[in-house]
């Protein structure tokens, strides 16, 4: 047999036992994108306009500023702070109006 | 006074407090601006020893505060955006006299460095290996793989892994004989790391350059002890493989 012909089964049994032994590693995101829950600086990636990524909010719970949280805990996730009717305030599974730099 | 006077006042104390600050009364406000000066460098030093927790664990709470006080004054940030701040860490380490007696410390701030860029990086979902099981022996040859975005590869002639792993986690694994070269990726939410196989750095930096997957075998076993099946196995356990073109 060639070389190439040796090198292309050994690259396929290769892959075939790293396959084999790997199959189902790549777990469901069990997370949620949590909104208006992270600290100035410590938001996950995407904050919205005028930001690119990662750690660029500019205020604690900047409401379009997310972090991933274990999946169903978002909207019970309270953080301090009332609302203007007074109402206590959680994380949201979409983008909040509150606490958005100028 | 401007800017250009004020700022670098702030960080070095032998410049003299600029010009024309004065409190409400109008007085000098001399003390009030060595209180501010005080509050940036601490501020920065706590900033430093947040993104090398386990430099400052290795070298004592007290020894990391005096050298942050010269590195943050050397480099101050950059960039706004603070989890960029401090990346010349490691280069410092290496020149810095007074730690030049733990030669391994740079790169175990590499280590870190690695870990903190990875996780700020971009988000991609990850891919199981069995797009792989349908091609043929050829179409595997020339198959490029794409990996993700996070990946970054720390290759270090001392055990950096276990030296972290001991620092951080509190726990006193015997240290190995030898290098450790490590992948540090996080294809969802948490950063990840494993120690690679023999040749593995070079395995996977070949796959990053876009080469084939037959080239990167090629330059992988260029080191001796190189093992296709484990470095494969390897880059699917650590869900890397984004995309795979073929």
């Amino acid at each position: 047999m060639s070389n190439t012909i040796v090198k292309s089964l050994v690259i396929a049994s290769s892959v075939a036992a790293a396959v084999a032994v790997n199959t189902g590693t790549v777990a469901a995101q069990a997370t949620d994108k949590c909104f208006g829950v992270a600290l100035a600086g410590a938001n996950d990636c995407a904050a919205g306009p005028g930001t690119t990524c990662a750690g660029t909010s500019a205020v604690d719970y900047q409401g379009n500023a997310w972090s991933k949280v274990p999946a169903g805990s978002c909207e019970t996730t309270k953080v301090p702070g009332m609302d203007a009717d007074g109402s206590e305030r959680f994380g949201s599974l979409e983008a909040l109006l509150r606490d958005i730099p100028a | 006074m401007s800017l250009s006077d004020f700022a670098p006042a702030l960080l070095n104390v032998e410049n003299p407090v600029p010009d024309g600050l004065v409190d409400p009364k109008g007085r000098p406000a001399g003390r009030r601006f060595d209180v501010y000066r005080n509050n940036v460098v601490h501020s920065l030093s706590e900033a430093l020893a947040s993104a090398y927790p386990v430099i400052q664990k290795l070298v004592g709470e007290d020894f990391f505060k005096s050298m942050a006080n010269v590195f943050v004054r050397q480099f101050p940030p950059s960039s706004p955006l603070m989890f960029q701040f401090a990346n010349e860490f490691p280069t410092f380490l290496e020149t810095f006299p007074p730690v030049r007696h733990l030669p391994y410390l740079p790169d175990v701030a590499r280590l870190e460095r690695a870990r903190r860029q990875c996780y700020s990086a971009a988000d991609a979902d990850p891919i199981d290996g069995t797009v792989l099981t349908g091609a043929t022996p050829e179409q595997l040859m020339s198959a490029r793989l794409s990996l993700h975005p996070s990946l970054r590869v720390v290759v270090s002639i001392y055990p950096i892994f276990t030296i972290w792993e001991n620092n951080n986690n509190d726990i006193q694994k015997p240290l190995p004989t030898g290098g450790q070269d490590i992948l540090i990726s996080r294809p969802l939410d948490t950063v990840n790391m494993q120690t690679l196989p023999k040749g593995g750095a070079d395995f996977l930096r070949a796959l990053y350059e876009n080469k084939t997957l037959a080239e990167a075998t090629d330059i992988g076993s260029e080191t001796d002890g190189f093992d296709l099946t484990s470095n494969i196995s390897g880059l699917l356990a650590a869900q890397i493989l984004i995309k795979t073109t073929m």
